[in-house]
Order: structure tokens, then C-alpha cells, then sequence
């Protein structure tokens, strides 16, 4: 999950954006992996999350193999979260996306109980992860902190652009999509809603954050 | 990847789709076409964009009429009307594009998916990076940009004189011909990802000395570099990390936090 590392704004602009993932090591605890990872998604699925995934499957919101010029007007947002669950029968790296700090404290006191013994990782503003650690009783082992993007930055877009494409870190919502998405919004052609969906269908893992997307669209729009 | 000629309709939806900008309607042909040298088979266009499978030639009439009545069609922005994308065979080696653009491909050196690394995720029952010790995560084409291995051999190189370790379970350094040295091997260079990570491992009282070096190569290179550092932190939760990042003029406040609640199984192998 480095693909989260590096999501680009401001602390105040990352203050409801909270990826708390679960992965198994190879050879060292991987071999009963898929049934707890089933279970970290049950356990997370109790406390809001705004988007979730399986790596290997996708997230909550994805691609249709078969559509109809029809679906335009009765396209479904997502998937049954069920599915989403049901679909981690390999060892993956599964994802669950939360906005309020609350809901994530409230889930890493259920993460702690029940014991799962594969490593749970918080991606997030760093302080704000310690102290919902601490509240729910965890000392953290070991945390990585990103240093940005180096090198020729006149390669990179604007930062509208930025903040809503660095949501998915494998690189799988474009700029030039997250450009025309910001301009569908800004030109009544779409709603921000609409908008942050269409992007994270694109986001495999599931880590894109559709609450922060619509913020961010938002003060696009308004030119902010 | 390749857009089937036959079906495509020029709806250009999947233009923007592209990561690397590599789809762009030919005007002589007025088809969607792949720009092949730029595409770095990361399979986001086939695998993001919905599909409808409508008669092209239908689609085609249709768009034509309204396009004569200066009407203006807005299509759902991730479809492919007539499901056009078409996967090619690819072999060595550009199937190392795919191995690390695609997130769904596992990587063969580790068997992980992604960008084929653990990294400190797993730290709690790995053990990779100690206290008093510092990870990096030297990632290269990220966002968005894309990367040639011949600039990551240049990272490679001068970091290789450094004391640092490689870390060898790593895709990148799995394709080094000789990792003392940071040459990565001859038939890779020209190939084009949409990015890569390099993982090494050092002393803390070296991290200003690695720092510097990426920060001095990164400008010289036609991609973007993104670093991440970390570290095992103590009984406290605390570290000597980010008060070091800080000194050296780092804004450190976002990052992962492994919460240490990993543990090996009785079946452990490694």
C-alpha cells in the first residue's frame, strides 16, 4: 500500500482521509490470510467506511463488463459489499477507506479485540493515526513518513488535479481524467458525486476516497 | 494494449483514461490508436472503462447524424461502447511494462502485487527495519509521469556508492546485473513503467547523506522521484526519524502507521 503514501494536499485537506489496510507476510503468516482478511472487512464494514476493496478483485466501485446504453440513466454506484468480502479467497492486501476519525477509532478498538495476527496498517496524517491509536489502546511499531515529490515538478499537474489523482497511488485515475472530471463538474455537466464515482471505479484496491473527492471538486468548481 | 480498428467508433472516451497519455484519435483514420512506445500496458483502459457491446457500425450512424445536427452526444466518460480495447501479447521484454504498471500482475521476484513490496507494512513481523535503522521507499514515475529503467539506473548508481543496503526482496532489484554497482540489466533500459520502487536500508546517521544524493540526481531525470522514509519506533510509540526529517527541512506529517498487531504463524517458512 505505498500507493497511499504519497497522497498530495495539505494537512488541513487530509483531515477525513484515513485508509486502514491489512496484509500478510509471505511465508510468515500468509498461509490462513484470506479468512482473516474476510474478517477485518466484516469488522470494518460495521463502521461506515466510504470505500473498501481486495487488491486483487477490486473495490466497491468498479467496471461493468456488460453494460447498456440504458445503464446512463440506472447505472448502480456499487457492488454489494458482500461481494466485495466474499471475493478474498487468496492472500491479497485488502483496504477500508473511512472520513471521520471517530469511525476509525471505533474500529481499530475492534481490530485490537479481535486479534487477527496479520499486520494492520493506518495511512493517514501521522499524529492523527497515533492518537487514534492511543485512544484505542494500540502503541504503534512503526511508522513511514513521505517526503513528497521530487525532481522536475513542472511534469505535474495543477493541484486540484493532484489531490484527486494521487487518491489512487498506483496511478490508475489519470490526470487528464481527473481534469475532465473537473471540468464536467465545473460545467454543470456533472455533479461532484457523480464525478468521484466515475474516478473511483477506476481504483482497484478500493482506496480512493469518494467524500474527500467531492470536497475537493467542490472548491474546484468555485474556483477556490 | 491495441484498440481493434473494426470496432472502434472514435467516441474518444478513453483518451483521458490513459495514465501516460499514450490514446489519441489518428485524424487520418479517425480511430482510437495506441501510442506503443509511451503505453506501458498497465491495462487501465481495459480493466477501468465499463463496457457496452453495441454494432460499431450502428454507433457510428448514429454519432455521425448528431454530429451533422451539431448536437452534442454525452456518453458515461468510463465507457467503451463497442468494447474495443484488445489486449496483446506481449513477451520479454516488454512484459516488464505490465509486471510493473498493472497492479493485478504479481511481481515474479516476490510474489506480491502492485509495485511488488512490503516494505515496513509487514515491519511488525519482518522485522526489515530496526530502530536506530531507516527504510526508503525511492519511488520513481509516480504520480502519474511514468519512467524509463535507464533513470532508474541513475538513481541506482549513485546511490550503489552510499552505504546503504539494497533490499533484495524488491522487484527492482531483482532486475540488477551487478547490485554493487547499481547497473540494472541491458535489455530492460529502454522499457517504460508506470513506476517503480526501490527499497534500501540504512543507519539513521547516513539518511541526510542519501537524502541529499536523491535530491541532487531527481532534477536529472525525466520523471518524478517520490521518497518515503521510515522506521521502527520505540516502547512509546515515539522515533528519532521525524525529528531528523525535520532538521534536515522536511514538512513530515502524512505516512503510514503499522500498528504492530502482526505476528508470525506456526507455519512460518522464512
Amino acid at each position: 500500500m505505498t500507493n497511499t503514501l504519497h497522497r498530495f494536499g495539505a494537512p488541513e485537506t487530509l483531515q477525513d482521509d484515513y485508509i486502514v489496510f491489512a496484509i500478510a507476510a509471505r511465508g510468515i503468516n500468509d498461509a490462513d490470510a484470506p479468512a482473516k482478511l474476510r474478517e477485518f472487512l466484516r469488522l470494518a464494514l460495521k463502521h461506515h467506511p466510504i470505500n473498501f476493496g481486495n487488491a486483487l478483485k477490486g473495490g466497491l466501485y468498479r467496471a461493468s463488463e456488460s453494460l447498456t446504453p440504458f445503464a446512463h440513466w440506472r447505472r448502480k454506484d456499487a457492488v454489494d459489499p458482500e461481494e466485495v468480502v466474499k471475493s478474498i479467497d487468496t492472500c491479497s492486501v485488502v483496504a477500508a477507506v473511512f472520513d471521520q476519525p471517530a469511525d476509525l477509532e471505533a474500529f481499530l478498538v475492534d481490530l485490537r479485540k479481535a486479534d487477527l495476527g496479520i499486520s494492520i496498517n493506518i495511512s493517514s496524517l501521522t499524529d492523527e493515526a497515533r492518537a487514534c491509536c492511543q485512544r484505542a489502546g494500540i502503541t504503534r511499531h512503526s511508522v513511514s513518513f513521505s517526503l513528497g515529490f521530487h525532481g522536475d515538478l513542472n511534469l505535474l499537474p495543477d493541484r486540484h488535479v493532484l489531490e484527486l489523482s494521487t487518491m489512487c497511488g498506483h496511478g490508475m485515475v489519470s490526470h487528464n481524467l481527473a481534469k475532465k472530471m473537473t471540468d464536467l463538474v465545473r460545467e454543470g455537466r456533472r455533479t461532484p458525486r457523480q464525478a468521484a464515482i466515475c474516478m473511483a471505479r477506476f481504483c482497484t484496491c478500493g482506496v480512493f476516497n469518494p467524500s474527500r473527492a467531492v470536497r475537493i471538486l467542490e472548491e474546484a468548481r468555485v474556483g477556490r | 494494449m491495441e484498440i481493434d480498428q473494426h470496432k472502434c467508433v472514435a467516441c474518444s472516451n478513453c483518451v483521458p483514461i490513459c495514465p501516460m497519455g499514450a490514446i489519441y484519435i489518428d485524424p487520418a483514420r479517425n480511430r482510437a490508436t495506441v501510442n506503443l512506445d509511451e503505453c506501458v500496458e498497465c491495462f487501465t483502459c481495459h480493466r477501468g472503462m465499463s463496457k457496452e457491446h453495441l454494432n460499431p457500425t450502428l454507433v457510428r450512424t448514429i454519432r455521425g447524424f448528431l454530429k451533422l445536427l451539431r448536437v452534442r452526444f454525452e456518453p458515461e466518460p468510463d465507457v467503451c461502447p463497442t468494447d474495443a480495447l484488445a489486449p496483446q501479447d506481449i513477451t520479454w521484454p516488454r512484459i516488464v511494462r505490465r509486471a510493473f504498471s498493472d497492479p493485478l500482475v504479481p511481481h515474479e521476484s516476490t510474489g506480491v502485487h502492485g509495485r511488488g513490496t512490503e516494505e515496513v507494512k509487514t515491519n511488525d513481523v519482518t522485522g526489515r527495519v530496526s530502530q536506530g535503522e531507516a527504510g526508503f521507499t525511492i519511488e520513481f514515475g509516480r504520480p502519474g509521469v511514468g519512467v524509463w529503467f535507464r533513470d532508474i539506473e541513475k538513481m541506482t548508481r549513485a546511490l550503489a556508492t552510499l552505504p546503504i543496503a539494497f533490499e533484495k526482496k524488491n522487484p527492482v532489484f531483482s532486475l540488477m546485473s551487478d547490485p554493487a554497482t547499481g547497473t540494472i540489466r541491458e535489455d530492460i533500459l529502454n522499457e517504460k513503467v508506470l513506476s517503480a520502487i526501490l527499497e534500501l536500508k540504512t543507519p539513521l546517521e547516513h539518511v541526510p547523506q542519501i537524502l541529499q544524493v536523491v535530491e541532487e540526481v531527481a532534477p536529472t531525470l525525466e520523471t518524478i522521484v517520490s521518497i518515503g522514509v521510515s522506521t521502527r519506533c520505540d516502547a512509546q510509540g515515539g522515533n528519532l526519524l521525524e525529528s531528523l526529517l525535520k532538521s534536515e527541512g522536511y514538512v513530515v506529517y502524512r505516512g503510514k502507521t503499522n500498528l504492530g498487531l502482526g505476528r508470525r504463524s506456526a507455519t512460518a517458512t522464512t
